[in-house]
């Protein structure tokens, strides 16, 4: 009789994927969609709140007044979209507590491009328009993902990542029009964030073991290959207009596809980094293991204050 | 000393003040205790540089030797910053950055307050603008005095043994020489002793609800109103300058 009833559940949850209605936290939903979608949304989270390390990096050196400010913000817009995804998963059940725990047990993942790190004024352009802008490409087709507190987040973190993106560029555009330094120290950053910006797409669409399902349910609307590529070809021409040169010498417009072709990615190094063997995937994760035990009395405190309060309104 | 050379002087103050805070609060970006605090403290630092450049612009205007806002922010030498002690003490743990905030929140929303109401027009828009920031400000770290100082018993003593440590440097809030008794008596500053009792008043009254207390009048630490500072500032400005002191000349 169960399995009849599962079943029934199952196709009725397709039918509504099939329909494009969304599906809502109380919504029956089978086991490891919502699996799937604690994992990806969980991942992204990680990914907000691990990316402010490498920016903070450069907050106390940023050049001037205006540069701090601007970076300031998109740092707490960053936090800000960590913490409604982190409430995104808290929908499904999740604990946010546990989730960060697996991210400092090494669990759960985050993106791989915060394991390199950050180490010129000209990679907060780098990051901002390259990071922010694969991020971009990723995250705008989840606008329209089948669960809905997921669709609606992004919609709006879809519109401050997209500044984030021209503000990054912006600052590129600066160190290319400016001295040899300037201009020498953008050309490097860019040789360094090049390939790990395509890697964000993750594995190649024959490597990627869950592409297939989240596409089925419109959790995922384009495979990474297909991303990988629209980004190549947004972003090629953006390097060329500021004179500078993507570090890839098989990197040729293709006027038979309209596509750029492009060269072979490193993928054990892409493996590499995913495994925790990428240049700062020890010390990002200990700085957030670390801002958790610290704050360990701050939380307590907070609590048991809380109940102290709550007691004496009581009586 | 000129009208104009006191104001140029009282506004680096001012400026320096935001900064400094601004800077040491942006060292806190992505280690926070919690995310909602990431978010606040960061909040908090945008909103401390954001009236830093509106202090600097003016001093600049005011100076006329063509220094724009970032000359002044990022090219003097240390003994030139006139921020007083207390902001720029090392952040600690979240406890004492909380408590620097509150002790420093205080003084500057009552300051704030009375700025407003400046002769000098521009300088009474950016007190006002900043003001509803301040207000913020205040309320953010009175309640997290009272949350960590009434929290347990290990949150009470790091309280304790912050506020023991920061009230060293309260009575430099207060700190007036010849450039504030010139714009006093113009009428472009107000009096900070006229708010003294309204300071300690307040004080009292957050700490006793935080179960806390104010120190034993202690020996007050002070100098940065005449450029001499504790050794903390140094490297803060040395991260700060990095940029323009390795780049020099250049746009960002």
């Amino acid at each position: 009789m169960k399995e009849i009833n599962i079943t029934e559940l199952e196709r009725k949850f397709q039918e509504k994927i099939d329909n494009d209605i969304k599906i809502e936290p109380n919504d029956w939903m089978p086991e490891e969609y919502r699996q799937t979608l604690i994992r990806q949304i969980s991942q992204h989270a990680h990914s907000e709140i691990v990316g402010q390390l490498p920016e903070g990096n450069w907050v106390t050196r940023a050049p001037n007044l205006r540069r701090k400010a601007v970076l300031l913000a998109k740092i707490q817009d960053e936090a800000g979209h960590g913490l409604y995804l982190y409430s995104a998963v808290e929908t499904l059940g999740a604990d946010r507590e546990q989730t960060m725990d697996d991210l400092h047990s090494g669990k759960a993942k985050y993106s791989s491009i915060f394991n390199y790190p950050a180490l010129t004024w000209a990679d907060m352009g780098m990051i901002g328009w390259l990071v922010d802008g694969a991020a971009i490409m990723n995250q705008v087709p989840l606008c329209r993902c089948s669960y809905g507190p997921y669709a609606r987040a992004m919609v709006r973190v879809c519109k401050e990542e997209s500044f984030h993106q021209r503000q990054g560029y912006e600052i590129v555009t600066q160190l290319a029009q400016g001295t040899p330094e300037q201009k020498a120290m953008a050309q490097e950053s860019l040789d360094r964030w090049w390939w790990p910006a395509l890697m964000m797409f993750g594995p190649s669409d024959k490597d990627s073991k869950h592409t297939a399902q989240s596409m089925k349910w419109k959790i995922k609307r384009h495979t990474n290959d297909e991303l990988r590529q629209q980004f190549v070809d947004v972003t090629v021409p953006q390097a060329e207009l500021i004179g500078l040169k993507v570090p890839d010498a098989d990197l040729k417009f293709n006027e038979a596809t309209g596509h750029y072709d492009f060269g072979d990615i490193n993928w054990d190094e892409f493996w590499q980094v995913v495994a925790g063997h990428g240049p700062c995937n020890k010390e990002r994760v200990a700085a957030r293991k670390r801002a958790k035990e610290e704050g360990m009395w701050v939380r307590e405190a907070a609590n048991a204050y809380a109940e102290k309060r709550a007691k004496r309104k009581a009586s | 000393m000129t009208k104009e050379e006191a104001l140029f002087t009282y506004l680096l103050r001012r400026a320096d003040d935001t900064l400094i805070l601004g800077h040491r609060l942006s060292e806190w970006c992505g280690h926070g205790p919690i995310l909602e605090e990431d978010i606040a403290l960061t909040n908090l630092s945008l909103d401390l540089i954001g009236q830093c450049t509106s202090y600097f612009q003016y001093a600049a205007q005011i100076e006329g030797k063509g220094r724009t806002e970032d000359d002044l922010a990022f090219l003097r030498i240390e003994k030139d910053y006139v921020n007083c002690l207390m902001v720029e003490q090392p952040n600690g743990d979240f406890g004492k950055t909380i408590t620097r905030q509150f002790f420093y929140d205080v003084y500057h929303k009552l300051l704030l307050e009375a700025l407003v109401n400046s002769k000098d027009e521009q300088l009474s828009a950016i007190a006002e603008k900043s003001l509803k920031e301040v207000k913020y400000h205040l309320r953010h770290s009175s309640e997290w005095m009272i949350r960590l100082g009434d929290g347990t018993e290990e949150s009470h003593e790091r309280m304790q043994n912050a506020v023991d440590d920061i009230s060293r440097f309260i009575d430099e809030l207060f700190y007036k020489d010849q450039v504030d008794e010139m714009l006093i008596k113009e009428g472009i500053i107000p009096d900070s002793a006229d708010f003294r009792a309204a300071y300690d008043a307040y004080v009292t009254e957050v700490l006793e609800e935080a179960t806390l207390q104010l120190p034993e009048k202690m020996w007050q630490l002070s100098g940065g109103r005449k450029g001499v500072h504790s050794e903390h500032l140094g490297y803060l400005l040395a991260e700060l300058q990095y940029m323009q002191r390795t780049y020099p000349n250049m746009e960002w």
